[in-house]
This record gives structure tokens, C-alpha cells and sequence, in this order.
């Protein structure tokens, strides 16, 4: 299929996870650990969904995704926000900000993988 | 007329009755008869003329006798009958008058005495009535009295000048530990009677409390409370619970029943309840909970996820060796947090705030007359769910709101913001609207990070702080379309609360009247205490001891006594006593005058340290000393040094002496207590000559009202005028 997936967590025991993971979906992989390499890595490898992690250092998911969200030209970027809060009003801010989808911490990894399929079909 | 011209009259006229007609038909005939017949009459009556006279003199004595006799009977007898009457109006009311004299005065004295008898009879009915009023009412106050102190939860009532009227001994205790200064004056210089409560509480956290009572009565709503958490000056944590107190409705006649009379606020209770320890717990509790829960989630997804490629076949040994340290790293970190948890419940959660439920409409309805009125920026209402009851902190929602706005015109010149309030679920969004360019998520970062201040009012608080207060969240969104932005913030929703027919309720009878105390008629009257009466100003009477008589050469105070008089009576239990260090030797002959021994005053507290404390004991009063100006020139040559300043109106007991007994050869404070016939105790330490010198200036206050001096203004002018006010210290 090829689609370019962006794992943007600093917590290595989940990359390894969510890395095999995508990468026996047969999607191109690549990996940001906090939330500046995110945004750089977005913008120069323009992947077609972002696994991004709201805890992370530099700068926040939250952050990394209105940013996203607000460039035209990233328009065609999908974002999973997974986070490990598991507060209702960050669900609502992470939409509210632009998320196409959420998952709160602990997921399964099922039902990930199904989810990032049907986003990117929906394309 | 007076009685006695009366009866004289009435002599004359019975003598003229009883001559009269005679005498006129004597002359008629006699000038009707001819000469011969004249001659005749003559000679037939002349020698008979005697008897006649005799026996009218006989029938007039008679008359005048029973004229008399009525006379005597009726109109004197009336008149002593009015006599005795005003005497039992009056003088005795025991007093019943003699029955005596003819039927129809006797039958007037017995129907007087029989009203007499009534009247006293309703006068003792009446009395006995009042004296049972009395008694239940002093019943009532020492029941009051009673439950006050009782009570575990500290209450203290003031007027609507934020003047303290009433507190119990738990409120003392409690302000105890709010002071700063807690050994100097054991709290006496944040709670008194006649003291203003915003030396604790902040003035504008009050007054939004009161604007929230306020509203609710006139919203009708059943219980017109206000809770609000603050914190003391040494950092605990106070909640606080405003009930109104209304004025009396007098006797409604059943006329005006009808027309509902409106209660007017006169002041307002405070409940304090110091949570801070209750709170702390709790966080530590939610902490425990939150680490427990929340604080494995991401464990939790590594190990799932791992445990889940484990399943698949394909996998390489090296890759399966990698998840199965990934479930063993994590495995053990969670044990170990588990441990950590368990031993201490770590450090501080951002806390969950107390929140008060009310009606979002109520809500955006305070924040558009705070915005309008002091930022003078207009709001609207775009759309708005009436039904909506949100939880809030609502005195810091408002700052941060107010601040916001203050931002959004100052900076990005927004003329009119509008407000949206609409419900999602358990949440509600509060929409803060404005036409126009929305800024780059670094300055809303930064507005939502600086400590809010706006218009002269600036606040520890973050809006960030404020919002997680709430366990909401708040963020900017854009409306690129129609060209504006907004911040959303969201909010924890309430349950409705049934709005109960409040009619029922404010009837009075469910509440006790205590209004008795004639407590708030006490009202500040005017800020001008030049033009108040002696007779109901707040005074700090004080006194110090000195290590001698020249402050400019370096002598120090080494004690400072003082109590207060409020509405005419000295407050002996909120006195102020505290000895002072003077950092240097005392004078050896300066100990037998104020009987302070050296090693009395070690360890005590400094200048620096007792004189802030005083301060705010004898702040918004009168302050009153004996020879004020020594004791003056003492604080004033620490102004400098401790930076305060002792500006209130001053009165010296000792020119008063002199402007009321200008001839007495001596007016020092023994000389003029005896003068007065006041006995004195414990003399010669600070507060016992305070005590005095208190004792001497509510004797005074009588003596000056009768030369005329009743103000503060007439007393100040009188002393300048006596001759001591001349001598200069």
C-alpha cells in the first residue's frame, strides 16, 4: 500500500510496539520523539497519518496538532492522538484542536490497527 | 370666672330677686295714687315698713343659706374632685377619691374610681406583659449567647460597612491562627467588635459574595447564600458560607400584608470553616487515586501492546526477546510505583478546587455587568441554554474572564465580545467570542500563563490556574469563515437545582429573630470622624512604658498596653499587652516607676515586630492616651523606621482634664482618677494605666456633652485651646 505513518511518542517500550505493528501493515515508518522532530518530520515527509502521543517534550501533542491543523498546505495529514490521560476534557480539546480520531492509553492494538485503516481508506 | 366671683354674683342676684319686684310695684303704686291716697298709704304703711324690711332680710338670709349650702356641695366639691383626679393621674396612683356630699357627687366619685380602678388594672397588665417580653427576650439572648459559643463552626456577624457586630470564641480562635503575628496579640488585631472584617477577608471577595446574595434575593431563590474559599494571610485555607441578615419587617397591619414590605439587607453572617487540613487530606487522598489509575495508563499500553505482538506467529526470536524486556520493564516499573504509591502519596496533585453550583445564566449574566461596567467594552449574548447549571469558583472565573477581555482590548483592540454558553454532555462549553484576527498560539500561551492583573486588581492566579481549578480546559479556536475567534473553556456541569417557591420561606417564621441587639443601627455613618459624637466613636486607649523621658535621645518603649471602647464601653478582653526589647540597658532609676526588671524582657519580640501588630489593633480608631503627646513622639520616631504611620485622630485625657476643671492645680492620671472617684488597680504597668485613662474618658464624655463639647472636632478644639496644649515635649 506504501502510506507513509509518522509514530511521534518519546516512550521507546511503545515505538517498538507500534512500530512492528505499522510496518507489518506494510506502511512506511518513520519515528519523532518529541514534538518539534514531529513538526519537522511532518512537514518535510508529509505522511499520510500521524500517530501522535500528547506527552511528549519540546512541545505537547495538543500543540503539534493546531499547528498541523492550521497549515493548508498539511491539510491532507490524518492525526491519532493517543494519550494516557484518560479526562474527558482533553478528549474534547484534542477534537476541538483538529484530532481525526483519539485513543486513550491502554488500547488495543486491534482495534489501532483498524482504525488507522479506516482512516486512510476514508481518503 | 373664678368660683368665689361666682357665688358673690349670685348673692347679689338673689338679693336683687327678692327687693326688686317689691320695691318697683311700691313706686308704681306710688306714683299712680292721688295725693290723698298717697297721704294714706303713708300713714297705713310708714309705721308697718320695719316688719317688712325684717322679713325680707329674714327670707334673704335664707336664701343666701341654701345658695351657700349648694354651692359648697356642688361646684367645691367638683373642684376637689378634679383636684384628687389630677393627683391619680399623676403623683399617686393609688390614689381614690372620698365618697362625700349629695347622691348625684357621689355617684360621680364612685364611677371615677371604678375608671381608676380599670386603668390600673390594664397599666399592671401591661406592665406584667412587658416584664415577660423582657425576660423572654433576655432568655433568647442567652440562649443565642449559649448556642454561639457552642457552636463548632466559628460565626461572626457585621454590618453591611463589613464592621464586626458579633463573633464567638471559636471565630476568635480561628482568626487567631490566621495572624501573622499570633504571640503579639492573639488575633486581637484581626477580630473585635467594631473591627472591619477586610483586615482578614479580601474587600472585593466580599463584595462579590454580597452581589451573589443579592441577586438571589432578588431571584427569589430558597436559600440566598454565597460560599466562597479563600485563603489566610498565613496560607490556610478558609471556606466561608454569607447568609443575609434582613431588617425587622415591623407589625404588618393587615392592610399592608397585602403589599409584601420590602426587607432591606443590613448585614451579613459568616460561617468560617478552616478546611485546610480537610482539603489536604482529600488531595492526598485524589492523589493516591490518580497515580494508581491514571499513572499506569501508559504502562499499561506498552505492556498490552507488547504482550499483543507476542500473538503473532511470523515474529523474529530477537523482536519477541525485545517485547518480552518491554513487559519485564514495565511489569517492574509499575510495581514499583505501586510501592512508591503506597508508602507516600507523593507530592501535591493540581488540586481540585471547591466549586459552588449556580446557573450559567447568572453566570454570563455577572461577567457582562463586570465587563461593561469596568472594562466598558459592550457584551452580547449569541446564544445561551438557560436551563444550564454550571460548577464554578465563580469570583476567580470572573477574574479570569475580566482579564481576558482586558487583554483582548488592549492588545488586539476588540470592541464588543460576545458570550455563548451551551451544554456537552457532563461539560459546558463557555464560549468568550470577538470579531477579528486571532493570535498566534504562543500568545495565548503566554495570556493563559502570567498571573492575571488587570485595572489596578492583580491576582496570584493564572487563567491556566484558574481553568484547572475547575478540571476544565480552555483553548483558542478560529472561525476563519466569518472572521473571528474564540476561547472555549470548558466547565464541569451542575445539576439543576429546584427552584423552591422562596415566598414560604422568607415569611420570617422560620428563622429566629435575634434582631434585638441594636447592633445595626450601628452604621458607619460618615468617613469624616471630625463631625461624629464623642459617644459613638471606636477609641484605642494605650499607654507605654519607656526606659525614660527623651525618645530623641535615644530612650525606647518597652512596654505597650491598650484596650478599646466601643459604643460607650471598654472591652477589657480584647486588650493589647505586650512587652518590648529595647536592645539597650534599661535606666537603673527608671525601674522602680514602671517595675520592669531587665531579665523580663528577654527573649521578648522587638519594635520592628510589636509595633505592626499595634497598628492594626488601634486601626480605623480614635487613639486616647494620658499626656498623649509623650507617647506619641514615641511611635512617631519609629515612623521612619518601621514604615508605619499613626495618623488617626488623637485625644489626650489629660488637656481634656484641663479643659473641664481648668482651676485644679494638677491633672496627672492619679490626680485626676481620684477627682473622678475611679479606684485604681494595677497601676503603673501599661495596660493598667491604659485601663485607667479608659476608665476616665467615659467618665469624661458626660461632663464634656455638658459644656457643649460633643464631637471630636469640638473636643480636639477645646483641648488646643487649654493652657497645657502649650507645653511642648
Amino acid at each position: 500500500m506504501g502510506n507513509k505513518i509518522l509514530i511521534a511518542d518519546d516512550e521507546q517500550n511503545i515505538v517498538i510496539s507500534l512500530e512492528f505493528l505499522m510496518k507489518r501493515e506494510g506502511f512506511d515508518v518513520s519515528i519523532a520523539v518529541d514534538g518539534e522532530e514531529a513538526i519537522e518530520r511532518i512537514r518535510s515527509e508529509m505522511p499520510d497519518l500521524v500517530l501522535l502521543d500528547v506527552m511528549m517534550p519540546k512541545k505537547s501533542g495538543f500543540e503539534v496538532c493546531q499547528e498541523i491543523k492550521s497549515d493548508p498546505a498539511l491539510k491532507s495529514v490524518r492525526i491519532l492522538m493517543l494519550t494516557a490521560k484518560g479526562r474527558d476534557t482533553e478528549v474534547a480539546k484534542g477534537l476541538a484542536l483538529g484530532a481525526d480520531a483519539y485513543m486513550t492509553k491502554p488500547f488495543s492494538t486491534k482495534e489501532l490497527v483498524e482504525r488507522v485503516r479506516s482512516m486512510l481508506a476514508a481518503d | 370666672m373664678k368660683a368665689r366671683t361666682r357665688f358673690v354674683l349670685a348673692i347679689i342676684v338673689l338679693g336683687l330677686l327678692m327687693t326688686g319686684p317689691f320695691l318697683v310695684t311700691a313706686v308704681l303704686i306710688w306714683v299712680s295714687a292721688e295725693p290723698a291716697e298717697q297721704t294714706l298709704l303713708n300713714d297705713l304703711i310708714g309705721p308697718r315698713l320695719p316688719l317688712g324690711a325684717l322679713m325680707t332680710i329674714m327670707g334673704f338670709a335664707m336664701g343666701v343659706a341654701v345658695v351657700r349650702n349648694l354651692f359648697r356641695q356642688y361646684v367645691k366639691g367638683l373642684l376637689r374632685m378634679a383636684e384628687q383626679q389630677h393627683l391619680m393621674l399623676g403623683a399617686n396612683r393609688e390614689f381614690r377619691i372620698e365618697e362625700k356630699g349629695p347622691p348625684e357627687v357621689r355617684d360621680l366619685v364612685r364611677s371615677t374610681n371604678a375608671l381608676a380602678q380599670q386603668r390600673d388594672d390594664l397599666l399592671r397588665d401591661v406592665e406584667a406583659q412587658i416584664t415577660e417580653a423582657k425576660r423572654s427576650v433576655e432568655e433568647e439572648k442567652n440562649r443565642l449567647a449559649a448556642l454561639m459559643s457552642e457552636l463548632t463552626q466559628s460565626v461572626v456577624v457585621c454590618n453591611l460597612d463589613g464592621r464586626i457586630l458579633l463573633y464567638n470564641s471559636r471565630a476568635r480562635q480561628q482568626f487567631k491562627a490566621l495572624s501573622d503575628a499570633p504571640s503579639v496579640a492573639g488575633g486581637g488585631e484581626l477580630i473585635g467588635l467594631g473591627r472591619s472584617i477586610y483586615a482578614v477577608f479580601d474587600r472585593n471577595l466580599v463584595a462579590h459574595a454580597l452581589e451573589t446574595i443579592q441577586h438571589k434575593l432578588r431571584a427569589a431563590t430558597d436559600q440566598p447564600v454565597a460560599t466562597f474559599i479563600t485563603t489566610g494571610r498565613a496560607g490556610q485555607l478558609l471556606r466561608v458560607q454569607m447568609s443575609p441578615v434582613m431588617s425587622a419587617v415591623l407589625e404588618p397591619s393587615s392592610v399592608q400584608r397585602e403589599a409584601e414590605p420590602e426587607r432591606e439587607l443590613t448585614g451579613f453572617i459568616l460561617m468560617l470553616d478552616n478546611i485546610t487540613r480537610n482539603f489536604e487530606n482529600e488531595s492526598r487522598r485524589d492523589q493516591m487515586l490518580h497515580v494508581l489509575t491514571e499513572g499506569n495508563r501508559a504502562s499499561l499500553a506498552n505492556v498490552r501492546a507488547a504482550a499483543e505482538m507476542l500473538d503473532y506467529p511470523d515474529l523474529e526470536d530477537a523482536l519477541r526477546q525485545r517485547f518480552r524486556n518491554v513487559i519485564k520493564d514495565e511489569v517492574k516499573s509499575m510495581s514499583e510505583r505501586l510501592d512508591e504509591t503506597a508508602n507516600s502519596f507523593a507530592d501535591a496533585l493540581k488540586a481540585r478546587w471547591p466549586l459552588e453550583e449556580m446557573l450559567g445564566a447568572d453566570l454570563i449574566a455577572a461577567a457582562q455587568r463586570r465587563i461593561e461596567a469596568r472594562l466598558k467594552v459592550p457584551t452580547k449574548i449569541e446564544d445561551m441554554d438557560e436551563s444550564l447549571w454550571v460548577k464554578v469558583d465563580s469570583f476567580s472565573l470572573l477574574q479570569a474572564l475580566l482579564y481576558l477581555v482586558n487583554r483582548l482590548s488592549d492588545e488586539f483592540e476588540v470592541r464588543e465580545v460576545r458570550f455563548r454558553l451551551t451544554s456537552a454532555g457532563r461539560l459546558v462549553h463557555l464560549d468568550l467570542i470577538w470579531q477579528g484576527q486571532a493570535m498566534s498560539t504562543e500568545t495565548v500561551m503566554s495570556w493563559e500563563l502570567e498571573a492575571m492583573s488587570f485595572d489596578g486588581e492583580s491576582s496570584p492566579l493564572t487563567v491556566r490556574d484558574v481553568v484547572e481549578r475547575h478540571g476544565g480546559e480552555i483553548w483558542l479556536e478560529r472561525e476563519k469563515v466569518r472572521h473571528r475567534a474564540f476561547f472555549r473553556i470548558l466547565l464541569p456541569a451542575a445539576n439543576p437545582q429546584e427552584q423552591v417557591d422562596a415566598a414560604l420561606l422568607s415569611r420570617g417564621e422560620s428563622r429566629p429573630e435575634y434582631y434585638d441587639f441594636d447592633l445595626f443601627k450601628w452604621s458607619e455613618k460618615s468617613h469624616a470622624l471630625d463631625d461624629r459624637l464623642l459617644t459613638e466613636l471606636t477609641y484605642t486607649v494605650f499607654d507605654t512604658e519607656t526606659t525614660g523621658l527623651n525618645p530623641s535621645q535615644g530612650d525606647e518603649i518597652i512596654q505597650i498596653g491598650a484596650t478599646r471602647i466601643v459604643n460607650g464601653k471598654m472591652l477589657r478582653q480584647e486588650s493589647f499587652e505586650q512587652l518590648i526589647d529595647p536592645q539597650r540597658k534599661l535606666n537603673p532609676e527608671s525601674i522602680p516607676i514602671h517595675g520592669i526588671q531587665p531579665e523580663m524582657l528577654l527573649g521578648q519580640p522587638t519594635i520592628d515586630k510589636v509595633l505592626p501588630a499595634f497598628h492594626a489593633f488601634a486601626q480605623d480608631t480614635v487613639l486616647i492616651a494620658h499626656n498623649a503627646a509623650f507617647d506619641m513622639r514615641f511611635l512617631q520616631l519609629k515612623e521612619k523606621r518601621t514604615g508605619l504611620v499613626f495618623d488617626q485622630p488623637v485625644l489626650d485625657t489629660l488637656l481634656l482634664s484641663a479643659v473641664l476643671h481648668p482651676n485644679q492645680e494638677s491633672h496627672r492620671l492619679d490626680a485626676v482618677a481620684e477627682r473622678l472617684n475611679l479606684h485604681i488597680v494595677g497601676r503603673h504597668t501599661a495596660l493598667g494605666d491604659a485601663i485607667v485613662t479608659a476608665e476616665i474618658y467615659i467618665k469624661m464624655i458626660p461632663m464634656l456633652a455638658e459644656k457643649g463639647i460633643r464631637t471630636l472636632r469640638q473636643a480636639r478644639e477645646a483641648a488646643e485651646q487649654s493652657y497645657y496644649a502649650r507645653i511642648k515635649y
